[in-house]
Formats: structure tokens, sequence, C-alpha cells
């Protein structure tokens, strides 16, 4: 699969899919979207700098191991459920912080926390799948 | 800067037809404290990549919160009855809630000790290999699955915690990615996967025909018009969906197949838990939710429950391999227990939950003593394993009383579920199943004095191994402290043993509610509610 | 429309159980991929066919205004999709790994665990 044009083209799709995988995680909070997807996105998009360079290249790109990635995110996602615990309201939910950055007010929710949790956990763990696949050989 | 729970309610909108609006207390996070316990601890080790050395620690400690965690859940529950608390603030029946009665809380708390003493074992089993392919991590999330299906009050999130634990016990099934295990592993995945999807099945049918996954609600639908809806299909398909993961015949094929291919530590840890989740949910789906439809499945769930147990002693009789041998009595134990579900009321109910408690802790100390017969004399496998009595007496002694606890013989706890079981049948016109339990009890003893016997007190000869040469396999600490948490179990069976009066106080209690749900169905919809649901 | 959902999904979990009963690796998991699917459309056909209202409250008001579709059915399907996929990537990997490893596909030949020749324990000593 590593032709000259695939080698070439490659850096730039993943760059793109990457940021797009982030929109879709961001824009999935009143839209169609998330984490769940987001992620899916960001895998394909580093199977495919995979496919190019090859694994090595692949684990070097992304600098964390990726079951490290999955653990932050599974961290990430149950401290979004925990905070309920300080503010005396059920497991899970849905509290918002409104701080203003010069001007702008930028809504954030544990909400967005947990599917950043989920983005993270999906990208460890598909992606450490489809690196044993993408191994060849030694398994 | 303040947290808000949702965005400022419009204006003319009443937050409160919709939210709860009192704060929840400790009692109710007990409930859900012990999944997200296990769930964080996990994931912070498993980002810990770098720093395995202190997985084992950590793993000890985070499993001794969890024991005190769910002992004290237990003791709110006994005191208080059931508690429930509603995932983001949702009123019943619309969020999922984690609801906890005297049965999910003693299960859990089992549980709980198992794990505990089994990742003490661990210390000494588990290679620096498999410990960076993260058994600790993967041990602390099927903590998470199993704590959260003993927990849980909705069925669809029951079926979620199902996979948990599933996909973590994949994660322990092939550490080590030997060929043996990557073969057992092919049959418990496959077949594992089918049970669940079963499940699902069940899941979907019942949201089709009931329109609530709420535990307490459906109870209520039902308990309304026990037969307007397929209820018995829907037993039914529970019904094969948690045999299957329990292991009862015929479907019980992947438990002797898979149980003794991974490390012995994780062998002790599925032995004593995974199956008796799926006996936990056939008990709280089947028995709880849909009583009057299970009840007309119970003569051929009792002829399951009598197959089971004749092809589990029988195959324990067959084996050569001592961890294959207990997995087939893990098989015998899940009949025994579906008979008390098969049999009913208060006494088979309380029976089985007995036996279930007493066979958590006892089967995984069966593996432990294989563990220990593997570490000191470098076999499993009564053709070549003996004189291990004159080698290591300690060893044997403590053998011994498990052996004839997990054969339900006196002193010990096995001799109780095995005396209620007994006597629930020949009161409910079972006499079959209570032959069956005798013979059963027969065989087993057979097959493990032959173990005792080959092992244990046959004088070392030509050919055999002898216990406690000096090529010990597994040097250094691995022995004495397996030899401690043996003690530890073997002290927990023989204290029940003489003792019995609260755990059996503890299973009366949870047959009755699982009997009659009301206290179960008042703590998910409070008498003061008027919401729908209430009867 | 639900009687011919209804029979799509029993056509979907008769291609899934005949693959499923297959004794080569292969197979079975195009099996469970089918299964996952089959179960999927039968909670979807469960939750009732309605019309393509989506379950959105309009800004300033307190409920729909219509009938719409159930979502619940939507987020079950959904969890049990992230399942099945999660399941059968692993499974993926198991089946390669075990093709790898065993050097056949077919399960009957798959006897490591255990052996047709284990010898039966001694009679006595």
């Amino acid at each position: 699969m590593s032709t000259l044009i695939f080698r070439t083209v490659a850096p730039f799709l993943t760059a793109l899919m990457l940021l797009f995988s982030v929109f879709v995680l961001l824009r999935g909070h009143n839209e169609p979207g998330g984490g769940f997807i987001g992620g899916l996105i960001a895998v394909s998009a580093l199977a495919i700098y995979g496919i190019a360079f090859g694994v090595a290249a692949m684990r070097r790109a992304i600098v964390l191991h990726p079951l490290t990635i999955a653990g932050i995110g599974l961290v990430a996602s149950t401290l979004a459920g925990l905070v309920s615990l300080a503010a005396g309201v059920p497991f899970m939910t849905g509290l918002w912080i409104e701080p203003s950055f010069a001007g702008v007010t930028v809504p954030l929710s544990t909400v967005t926390l947990f599917d950043i949790g989920v983005y993270l956990v999906v990208i460890g763990g598909i992606g450490s799948i489809a690196m044993t696949l993408e191994e060849e050989g030694d398994l | 800067m303040t947290l808000l729970p949702l965005a400022a309610a419009p204006a003319g909108v009443d937050l409160a037809a919709a939210y709860r609006m009192a704060a929840p207390g400790l009692a109710e996070w007990l409930t859900i404290l012990p999944v997200a316990w296990c769930l964080l601890a996990g994931a912070v080790l498993t980002a810990m990549r770098g720093a395995t050395r202190l997985h084992p620690g950590l793993t000890v400690a985070a499993l001794a919160v969890l024991v005190v965690m769910d002992a004290a859940l237990l003791v709110h529950v006994a005191t208080h009855g059931p508690v429930t608390m509603m995932m983001g603030r949702w009123l019943p029946p619309f969020g999922i809630a984690f609801t906890v009665d005297m049965l999910g809380a003693l299960f859990a708390l089992t549980a709980a000790v198992v794990a505990l003493l089994v990742s003490i074992q661990a210390l000494g089993e588990v290679d620096d290999g498999r410990r960076r392919y993260g058994f600790y991590p993967f041990l602390l999330l099927l903590m998470a699955g199993v704590s959260g299906a003993f927990l849980t009050g909705d069925l669809f999130n029951l079926y979620v915690w199902f996979e948990v634990l599933l996909i973590a016990s994949f994660g322990l099934l092939v550490l080590g990615s030997e060929k043996t295990q990557i073969d057992g592993t092919v049959k418990y995945g496959f077949l594992n996967l089918v049970a669940t999807t079963l499940f699902l099945i069940g899941v979907g049918l019942t949201y089709g025909a009931l329109g609530t996954l709420n535990m307490a609600d459906i109870a209520a639908k039902l308990a309304a018009e026990p037969l307007g809806v397929p209820a018995v299909t829907l037993a039914g398909l529970f019904l094969f969906a948690f045999a299957m993961k329990a292991a009862a015949f015929p479907v019980n094929f992947w438990l002797p197949a898979a149980y003794h291919t991974p490390n012995v530590a994780v062998s002790a840890l599925f032995a004593g838990l995974l199956t008796k989740v799926g006996i936990y949910a056939l008990i709280r789906v089947c028995v709880m939710l849909m009583p009057a439809a299970t009840g007309e499945l119970s003569l051929p769930l009792g002829l399951v429950a009598l197959a089971t147990m004749l092809v589990g002693s029988f195959g324990a009789l067959a084996q050569d391999n001592l961890r294959r041998l207990f997995g087939y009595l893990v098989v015998a134990g899940i009949g025994a227990i579906l008979a008390g579900v098969a049999i009913g009321g208060a006494t088979g109910l309380a029976g089985a939950i007995v036996y279930a408690v007493h066979s958590m802790v006892v089967m995984a100390a069966l593996y432990g003593v294989a563990a220990l017969a593997l570490a000191v004399a470098g076999s499993e496998r009564l053709t070549t394993l003996a004189g291990l009595w004159t080698a290591r007496p300690v060893l044997a002694a403590l053998s011994l009383m498990l052996f004839l606890s997990a054969a339900g013989l006196p002193p010990f706890s096995g001799l109780w579920p095995k005396v209620m079981l007994i006597r629930a049948a020949l009161e409910g016109g079972w006499w079959w199943l209570a032959a069956g339990l005798i013979l059963m009890g027969l065989l087993t003893t057979l097959a493990l004095g032959r173990v005792f016997l080959l092992a244990f007190w046959r004088p070392v000869a030509d050919g055999a191994v002898a216990g406690g040469s000096a090529t010990s396999v597994t040097p250094g600490r691995a022995v004495p402290l397996s030899l401690g948490v043996l003690g530890l179990m073997s002290a927990l069976t023989l204290g029940f043993g003489l003792y019995p009066e609260p755990l059996i106080a503890a299973a009366n209690e949870a047959a009755a509610g699982l009997l009659d749900p009301t206290a179960y169905r008042q703590s998910v919809f409070p008498p003061a509610m008027n919401g729908e649901g209430t009867p | 429309m639900e009687p011919v959902f209804a029979i799509l999904v029993g056509i979907f979990f008769a291609f899934a159980v005949y693959l499923l009963l297959s004794k080569f690796i292969v197979r079975m998991m195009l099996g469970v991929a089918i299964l996952g699917n089959a179960v999927n459309l039968l909670i979807f056909t469960a939750g009732r066919l309605t019309r393509e209202v989506p379950p959105v409250i309009g800004a300033g008001l307190d409920g729909p205004v219509t009938a719409t579709a159930n979502p619940l059915p939507q987020a079950l399907i959904l969890t049990a999709i992230v399942i099945s996929f999660s399941f059968f990537s692993f499974l993926l990997v198991l089946s390669w790994r075990a093709i790898d490893a065993l050097k056949t596909d077919n399960t009957d030949r798959m006897r490591l665990a255990e052996p047709a020749d284990d010898p039966a324990p001694p009679a006595g000593y």
C-alpha cells in the first residue's frame, strides 16, 4: 500500500481527519456527533498513517502507548461522573460552568468531559487493536 | 464560578416534574461507589503503564477499600432495607437506577472478598510479563463489571455490566498468549458472546412488551398481569441466556474447555465469580421479575439442574488434570444452585443463595490448591502428583478441609446449603432433585477423595513427582503467600460451617425480598411520590 | 411495517445461526457480525416504528407537540453497536492469533486445551 502517492497524501489526510474528529467530538453535544464517532474518525486517521509509514511510525506519532491513552480517557469519564459527589447531586448529573474569557462566555460541562473521555478510550482501545492487526507476523 | 446542575430552567417550567430535586445521601452513593471506584482504579492503573511495579500494591489497596464499601452497603441494607440511586437526577422509571437489596449486597461483598484474597495470592503468582500486559487493571475492570451487575436496578444496564466483565475476562484469559490459552479463549469468547446476545434479545423483547427496563417497574407491571404478555417466552429466553453464562447443562462445555488454561490466579477468580454473576442475574430477572412465568418453567429447570449436577460430578471423576477436574466441580455446583431455583419458595431460594456464596469462596480456594500443587511439585496431574502429604503437611491439611467443604461434609460451610436444598426439595415434592443432590454429594466426595488419595497420600514412586522436591517451580514468596490466602479461605469456610446463622439469616432475608419485592419497589418508587408504576 | 421487519429480523437470525454453526472461525466471525445487526434491528422494531419526527422539544415549549419517534431504542441500539463493535474487533484479533498460533481455522482441530488423548486418572496405586 505504501506507494509514493499514498505516502505523500497520508500526512495531510491524517491531519485533516484528526481535526475533523475533534470537530465532530465537540459538535456532539447538541448535534449528531460525539466522542465515540469522533474517536473512530481519529483512529481511521491513525490507521491511514500506519498503513503509509508502518506501525512503528504510528506508535512514535502518538507518543503515549495507546492503552495509556485509553486509561486517561476512562479516568476522565469516571471523574466526570464523580464531580456530582461534590455538587450534591446523583452520579452522572450534567453540571455546567460558564466562565468568561475576554467577554466570551464558554459553557463547559461534565458532559463534555465525559465525551472527551470516551473519545480517548476509543482512540486507545481501537487504536491498539488496529496496531495489532497491522503488525503482521509477530503477534 | 459555580457548578450549575443543568442550564437554568425557563420560566414556567417545573423541573421537579422531571428531576429529583433532593440531594442524595451517603447511603445512596454507596450503591454506585463500588463500581465507580473499581473503574477509576482500573483506569488509573491502565494509564500507569510506566510504573507496573506499583500495580500489585495499589490493586490490593483498592480491593480492600472495595471490601469496606461493600461491607458498609451490606450493613446499611440489612438495617434500612433496599436503597436506590437514580443516575443523573432522572425520575424513575426513566433514568438508570442502581438499586441494592440484600441479595445484591451479599453477592457484591462476597465477590469483593474473593477478589481481594485472589489478588493477594496473585502477588506471588503473576510474573513481570503478565503484569506488564495489564493483569491488575483487567482485574479491577472485571470487578467493576461484577459489582455493577450485582448492584444495578436496570435490565439494560445489567447487560452493559455483563459486557464490561466479559471484555475484562477476555483480557485476563489470553494474558500470556500461550497456545492452550488462545484455544480456550476462542471457545469461551464465542459462546459467551452468543449468551450475552441472547440476553440482549430478551432485553429488547421485554422493552417491546412492557415499555420499561427498570427492574422495579417490570416487576410491578408483570405482577399486575402475570401472563398478559408473552412472559413465559421472555422468561425462557432469559433462563437460557443466564444458564449459558452460568454453565448449566447442555450449554456448559465452554467452562471446562477454558478455565484451566490461564494463569491459576485468573482461574481461581473466574471459578469464584463469573458463573455466579450468571446465577445472580438468573435469580434476579427470572425469579424476582417474572415469578409466574418462571414457575411455569420450573420442571424443565429442575431437569436441567439434575443433568448439570450429574454431568459436573461424573465429568470431575473422569479428569486427570486438577484444574479441569475443579472446572467440572464448578459446573456441578451450578446444578445444585439451579435446583434451589427450580424448587423455589423461601427455603429453596435461600439454599441456592447460601450455596452460591459458599461456592464463590470454596471454588476459588480449590484453584488455589491446584496453584500450590503446581508451584511446589511442578505438576497438576493426578498421574504424576504424589506424596504431597509428607512434603507439605500444611498444604495437605488445608486442602483436606477445602475438599470436605466442597463435597458438602460437616463441619464446613458446604453442609448447610445442601441441608437447606434437600429439605426444600423434600418439602416441595421434588424427591428426584433431592436424590440428585445426594448423589452429586457422593460423586463429588469420591472425586475429591481420590485427588487427596493420589496427590497427597500416595507414596512417591517411580515416575511420580515428589512434592517439595529441590526443583520447586515457583521460588520465593509465592508459596507462603498462597498458603496464607488458602488458610484464610479455609478459615472462612470453617467459620461459616460452625456458625452459619448470620449467613443463613441474610440469605433468608434476600429470598424473602425476592418473593415479595415490595420493599425493592418502594425503594425505587417512594410511596409519597405519585409516579406511575406504583401498584 | 412491523411484520415486514419481523420477517427481516428472522432472516438475519437464520443467516447468523447458520454461519455460527460452521466449524470455521472466519464464517463464525461473519455470523457474529450478522447476529449483532439482527439484534439491533430487533430492538429497533420492538421500540415501535414511528414517523420520522425527531424527539426534540422546540424552543420555549414544555413538551413535544406531536407524536415523535421513540428515542430510547436508538440509545439502546447505539450502546449495543458500540459493544458489538468492540467485541467483534477483539474476536477478530483473537481469531487471527488462533489461526496464526494453532495453524488452523477449523475449531474441530483446536484440541490443545482439551487433548483427545488425555489420560484417565489412575484407578489406584
